[in-house]
């Protein structure tokens, strides 16, 4: 017996919201006693890469090294990812919600017959039955969810369980897929990725700015704190929505949802909707030069002050101290 | 051309989150519940869709009789009909199972929704369906033209994002920016009142995923405000108390 993780990759590297999938499978396997981790990738990458996915709690990675696979053709993806889970005889598959392993584990959850649980935040219960906690109401409550099937799919939303880093090597080895043209219905024609930057969904540390920054030209110095920080940049709805920013930067209900360790929201009100994509933070800091932002109510730590006197001195701090 | 768009009846973002019941139920005093965002702008564009190619849309939603306000809303922003499947959605493949099983009826070329609902955020529907029906699926779409019976779309990933083209039939979970949110106007209100909205039974299927109890996050402690001169005191209690640098 085993359980199954399908892992994702970018650039050469398996994504860390995966290796946090294996580490959560690790610990689930420790729980119910279903026997190694065995994580599955698809299309190239290194063996030397796969094999430290072992740090992270798998025993062995399956690799379908089928090129046709280094899209993400979620038909394709779903089929080569069913066949896996009915070699190794899995009952339960665990991968890190995102956007291609949300659109594959629907699918899965019919080909294989699998109750499927989404965002979910900690490790089943299974004193009595199987309770799956997850996060609902774009965070602002958590749901026990009961599954009732044999097998099961597990979606992990960020930062649910502690990366694992002290495993062995793991062994690779290839795994040959049968895909029929159909599983190819679809074509991916061009990708455009923010390369060589910290991804937002994925990032730890996010520097946020809001309409107090004013104008895009002034994003230079939040630019500027994030990289001391090793941060990725996220911002309002307000500012994606007259162009400022990018629209894969908005954060909030409507935009991308962030769990990292620390949120740093800088001239940022806190409208409802921004906070329901940021209530999984750790740690929130909000710089804003009104007192009564409602922001401030859901923050850990506040300046009250104006941004373009408060980045710079808190970026110089930072630097002073990392 | 034959669109479907499956819309989720859901509170109000702004909405207070509570429950009743001993934590079994979502209580909805004083709530006021909407087409869910994402499912909204997918009506958006399946409106502009239809206005461009001809055909019918129809609006879909499972649930019981408290949510046709919300499916005449629909009829209001322009689509022709709309079907209720009464029953309580009680998770993702139930609620997939009635829509593959209406939609296979009415063999819809388009079958659209929301990317996810903003209530269980599980975003699973879409996918379910496309396995249901044999159709491909794709998500989270922002941006979505059609070219004969080619659909060239734009799918958001981690990032960035990837254009894509596909046959139709085919289902999308769509986000924004696919369309601009349209606002009914009064003729589109008068006339929704007499668009048909067929009640329909559900299909049988056996829940596999259902949520039996719910609970709020722990209240947030008060902020600790840190004098604007001294932004290193900031940096050390990131560094020592919230442990996060």
């Amino acid at each position: 017996m085993s359980i199954l993780v399908y892992i994702e990759h970018a650039e050469g590297k398996v994504k860390k919201t995966s290796l946090e999938a294996v580490s959560f499978a690790n610990a689930l396997s420790a729980k119910t006693g279903e026997g190694d981790v065995v994580a599955v990738a698809l299309g190239s990458i290194d063996a030397s890469e796969l094999a430290s996915v072992g740090k992270a709690g798998a025993a062995k990675v399956l690799h379908a090294s089928d090129a046709r696979l280094n899209d993400g053709v979620i038909l394709a993806h779903a089929e080569a990812v069913a066949q896996a889970f009915s070699s190794t005889g899995a009952k339960t598959l665990v991968l890190a919600k995102s956007s291609l392993g949300d659109a594959v584990a629907a699918r899965l959850a019919v080909k294989l017959n699998a109750g499927l649980v989404s965002n979910v935040v900690e490790l089943p219960n299974t004193t009595s039955g199987y309770l799956v906690k997850r996060s609902i109401y774009t965070g602002k409550a958590f749901a026990e969810t009961s599954v009732t099937t044999e097998n099961k799919i597990l979606a992990i939303k960020k930062n649910a369980v502690d990366l694992k880093t002290d495993g062995a090597d793991a062994v690779v080895e290839n795994f040959s897929v049968t895909l029929a043209d159909a599983d190819f219905a679809s074509k991916i024609t061009s990708t455009e990725r923010a390369t060589g930057e910290i991804l937002l969904p994925e990032a730890d540390i996010v520097v946020s700015g809001g309409r107090g920054m004013k104008g895009p030209e002034n994003w230079g110095m939040l630019e500027e704190m994030a990289k001391v920080l090793g941060a990725a940049t996220g911002c309002s709805k307000p500012v994606s929505d007259i162009g400022w920013r990018p629209h894969h930067e908005h954060v909030g209900q409507t935009g991308v949802k962030v769990a990292p360790s620390l949120y740093i929201a800088v001239g940022i009100s806190g409208a409802i909707q921004h906070l329901a994509g940021v209530n999984s933070s750790k740690c929130i800091v909000v710089v804003n030069k009104d007192p009564e932002a409602p922001f401030f109510k859901a923050a850990d730590y506040g300046i009250v002050g104006d941004a373009f006197e408060v980045v710079p001195k808190l970026t110089e701090a930072l630097k002073a101290e990392l | 051309m034959k669109i479907l768009v499956c819309i989720t009846h859901v509170p109000d973002t702004t909405s207070k989150i509570q429950f009743t019941a001993n934590n079994t139920k979502f209580d909805s005093t004083g709530v006021q519940f909407i087409i869910g965002p994402y499912d909204d702008y997918a009506l958006a564009r399946a409106v502009e869709l239809r206005d461009q190619t001809g055909g019918k849309l129809t609006v879909l939603n499972v649930g019981e009789a408290e949510t046709e306000p919300t499916l005449r809303k629909a009829l209001a922003i322009g689509a022709d009909d709309a079907i209720r499947v009464n029953t309580f959605p009680k998770d993702s493949i139930f609620v997939a199972k009635q829509i593959a099983h209406y939609a296979k009826e009415g063999g819809y070329d388009l079958i659209l929704m929301g990317r996810e609902s903003i209530d269980f955020n599980g975003g699973m529907v879409h996918g379910m369906v496309g396995e249901l029906l044999g159709m491909p699926s794709f998500s989270p779409v922002m941006k979505l033209d059609i070219e004969g019976t080619t659909v060239k779309m734009a799918r958001e990933i981690e990032g960035g994002k990837e254009y894509l083209e596909a046959q139709l039939p085919l289902i999308a979970g769509c986000q924004e920016p696919i369309a601009e949110w349209k606002i009914p106007n009064m003729r589109g209100i008068m006339s929704a009142r007499t668009k048909p909205l067929n009640v329909v039974e559900p299909v049988s299927q056996e829940t596999q995923a259902e949520a039996t109890s719910y609970q709020l996050p722990p209240a947030k402690g008060a902020v600790k405000l840190i004098d604007k001169d001294n932004v290193s005191e900031l940096v050390k209690l990131l560094k020592n108390e919230a442990k996060v640098l």
